[in-house]
C-alpha cells in the first residue's frame, strides 16, 4: 500500500536545502522559505475578489489546505475509505493503518514520548472538554481551583465554568500587562495549595503574545499540578516539542495547521490518561459491554467513542507532513518579518492604535482605527480582497480588560507576503478616505 | 470599489454614524430591551416611551456599534417618534424587507416618507453580513415593545 501515501509527502520536502552546496550555508539556507513554492501548494490562493488579488490575513480564524492535505483525504475516499478498527476486510484494514500512521506522524511532529498519548479530537476545544470534563471530574475536588491567564479564548475559559458550575470549583485569573504579555509572576504568584490545575495559552489568538509557558509549568510542576496548554496559535507557526515544554496536556485544532475542519488533537502524559475515566462512552472506546457494566480501552482509543473523522485525521497527519517538511524554524522566521513589516507599515496609518505589544509575539496584529468601527474596516478591506477578521476573536474577557468591543486582525501563515501587508495598508487608507 | 463602498456609506449615514441623534437614555420611559449582535459583539439599549393610545412620545438609544448599526439606530429614532406602535412594527417589516429583498414590495399603508428616508440604509443588501448591523436597532425597538428585555440578532 506504500503508493497510496505518495501524494501525502510533499513534493519538495527537500527544497530549502536544495541551493546549498556547503554545509556552512545550510543553516541559513534553510532559514529562507520559499514562499513562492509555499503558494504554489494552496490553489484557493489564487484567486481575485472584487476583482482583487485575494490576501488572507484570517489565518488565526483557520488556515487554508495545501494541495497534499486535499489529495491526502481524497484519495482515502477514493481508494481506500472504510471504517477502522474493526473490519476484517481489506479496505478497513488499509483505512485503519492510514489513520493509526496520521496518529504517528503526529505524534512525531510535536514530540510526543508516546504515539497512544495522541488522542484525536473534534478540534481544541473539544480537546479541553475533555481534559476539564475527564481529568477535572476525576480528580478534582471541591473548592479547588483552576488557574487561566486573562487572554484566554473562550474555549479554555467556559469549559472550566461548566466543571466549576457541576463541581464547586473556583476559576483563578492571573492578569494580563498593558502590552498585551503575561509575566510569568503573574500566574505563579497564584499557584498555591488549592490549585488543581493550570490550564493557559500558548499565543494568544487576539493579541499574539506569546506566554512564558515553561516558566510557569516549572512553578506549577514543583507543587505537583498539571499544565494544560492551548496549542491552537503556535502548532502552524514554530516547531513544538510537548517535551521540551513542560505541558501535560497539549490541545491543538488541525484546521489552524492547514489541515481540515472536524479534527483536532489531545497530546496528555500517558500516566496521567491512564488514570482518567472515559469522556464520552460509546462503540470503540470499549472492551466488553454488558448491561450490568462496560470495561474501557485504555489510551488513546478510550477516549475516541464512536466512529473517528477517519478522513479528517488522515489530512491531519499530511498537514503535519507538510509543514515539518518546511522547516518551522525557517517559518516561524519568514512570519517574524511579516510581523514587523505589518507593525511597521500600520504603525505609520494615523488614527490607528495596535493592541498587544508583547515582545515576544506570534505574527497577529489586532487593531483599532479612531475614524471607524472594526466592521466598518472589515468590510472596506474585504472590498480591497483583503480577509481580515473583525470582532472579539472569542476573548470578550480580553477585550473588556482594554475597554474594547472589538478589533481588527489580520493574522499570517507561511503563505503571506509583504506584498499582502501592502494590499491591508493601502486599503486602510480607503478607511481613512471614506470616514475622513 | 469606491462605488460600491460609497453605496454603503453614504453621507447621510456617516453623518449619523458620528453624530447619532437621541443617543443616551430617555427620561420616563416604560419599555426598554437590549439588543446583541453576537458577531462584533456590540450591544444597543433602545428606550421608549409609549402611551396610552399606544403612540411613541419618546425613543433614544445608546451603546457601541459600527457606523451602519449606529446610523440606523439614529435614524430609527427620528422616524418613530410620535408614531403609533403598529406603525412601528410595519415600517420594520417595510425595512427589513427593504434590506434583504432586491425589489420589495411596500406594505399597505407604510409611511413612505419614511421609507425613503430610510432607503439609504439599502445599500447593505450587497453586504449581506451587514444586514445583522442596519436592522438590529428595528429587532431591539420590537422586542422593547413586547416587553422581551434582551434580544440577540443571531
Amino acid at each position: 500500500m506504500s503508493d497510496m501515501t505518495d501524494a501525502a509527502v510533499p513534493r519538495h520536502a527537500d527544497s530549502n536545502v536544495a541551493a546549498t552546496d556547503a554545509s556552512g550555508h545550510q543553516r541559513s539556507a534553510r532559514n529562507t522559505l520559499d514562499v513562492e513554492r509555499v503558494r504554489a501548494d494552496f490553489p484557493i490562493l489564487h484567486q481575485e475578489l472584487y476583482g482583487k488579488p485575494l490576501a488572507y490575513l484570517d489565518n488565526a480564524a483557520s488556515s487554508q489546505k495545501p494541495r497534499p492535505v486535499i489529495a491526502a483525504m481524497t484519495e482515502a475516499m477514493e481508494t481506500y475509505y472504510a471504517n477502522v478498527h474493526r473490519g476484517v476486510h481489506r479496505l478497513s484494514q488499509v483505512s485503519t493503518d492510514h489513520y493509526e500512521g496520521a496518529r504517528e506522524k503526529v505524534a512525531r511532529f510535536i514530540n510526543a514520548p508516546r504515539t497512544d498519548e495522541v488522542i484525536f479530537t473534534r478540534g481544541a476545544t473539544e480537546a479541553i472538554n475533555l481534559v476539564a470534563s475527564s481529568y477535572g471530574r476525576a480528580f478534582l475536588k471541591p473548592g479547588q481551583e483552576v488557574l487561566i491567564t486573562a487572554l484566554e479564548h473562550h474555549s479554555n475559559i467556559v469549559p472550566w465554568q461548566l466543571l466549576r458550575d457541576q463541581l464547586g470549583i473556583t476559576l483563578r485569573v492571573a492578569p494580563v500587562e498593558e502590552d498585551g504579555s503575561v509575566r510569568p509572576e503573574a500566574v505563579i504568584q497564584l499557584i498555591n495549595e488549592n490549585t488543581g490545575m493550570v490550564a493557559i495559552s500558548q499565543v494568544s489568538n487576539a493579541l499574539g503574545s506569546v506566554l512564558p509557558v515553561r516558566q510557569i509549568a516549572d512553578a506549577a510542576h514543583a507543587s505537583g499540578i498539571p499544565v494544560l496548554v492551548d496549542g491552537c496559535q503556535a502548532i502552524p507557526h514554530q516547531k513544538v516539542d510537548v517535551q521540551a515544554l513542560g505541558a501535560d496536556f497539549y490541545a491543538f485544532s488541525g484546521h489552524k495547521m492547514y489541515g481540515p475542519t472536524g479534527i483536532g488533537v489531545l497530546w496528555g502524559r500517558h500516566d496521567l490518561l491512564t488514570q482518567m475515566p472515559p469522556y464520552q462512552g460509546g462503540g470503540e472506546m470499549i472492551t466488553s459491554v454488558s448491561f450490568e457494566e462496560s470495561t474501557f480501552k485504555g489510551p488513546p482509543h478510550g477516549f475516541e467513542a464512536g466512529t473517528p473523522a477517519i478522513v479528517e485525521a488522515i489530512g491531519l497527519g499530511a498537514a503535519a507532513d507538510w509543514l515539518e517538511a518546511h522547516d518551522l524554524e525557517a517559518v516561524a522566521a519568514h512570519e517574524h518579518r511579516l510581523l514587523e513589516y505589518a507593525t511597521e507599515r500600520l504603525s505609520a496609518i494615523e488614527g490607528l492604535r495596535i493592541w498587544g505589544r508583547a515582545e515576544n509575539k506570534a505574527a497577529i496584529v489586532s487593531f483599532t482605527m479612531d475614524q471607524a468601527h472594526a466592521h466598518d474596516v472589515g468590510t472596506i478591506v474585504d472590498r480591497a480582497g483583503v480577509a481580515i477578521r473583525a470582532g472579539h476573536h472569542c476573548a470578550q474577557p480580553l477585550m473588556e480588560r482594554y475597554g474594547l468591543s472589538s478589533t481588527v486582525r489580520a493574522s499570517f501563515g507561511i503563505y503571506n507576503t509583504e506584498q499582502e501587508v501592502d494590499q491591508l495598508a493601502d486599503a486602510l487608507q480607503v478607511v481613512k478616505e471614506l470616514f475622513g | 470599489m469606491m462605488d460600491e463602498l460609497r453605496e454603503l456609506y453614504q453621507d447621510v449615514i456617516l453623518d449619523h454614524g458620528k453624530k447619532p441623534r437621541n443617543f443616551g437614555g430617555l427620561e420616563g420611559y416604560n419599555h426598554l430591551a437590549q439588543g446583541h449582535n453576537p458577531m462584533c459583539g456590540d450591544t444597543l439599549v433602545v428606550y421608549l416611551k409609549v402611551d396610552d393610545d399606544n403612540v411613541i412620545q419618546g425613543v433614544s438609544f445608546k451603546g457601541k456599534g459600527c457606523a451602519i448599526s449606529v446610523a440606523s439606530a439614529s435614524m430609527m429614532t427620528e422616524i418613530l417618534k410620535g408614531k403609533p406602535v403598529a406603525e412601528a412594527e410595519t415600517l420594520f417589516n417595510a425595512f427589513h424587507d427593504m434590506c434583504t429583498q432586491d425589489d420589495p414590495q411596500l406594505p399597505e399603508g407604510v409611511d413612505e416618507d419614511a421609507m425613503e428616508r430610510l432607503q439609504v440604509l439599502s445599500g447593505v443588501r450587497e453586504f449581506p453580513v451587514r444586514v445583522k448591523c442596519a436592522t438590529l436597532a428595528w429587532h431591539t425597538m420590537e422586542a422593547a415593545v413586547h416587553g422581551n428585555e434582551e434580544i440577540s440578532t443571531e
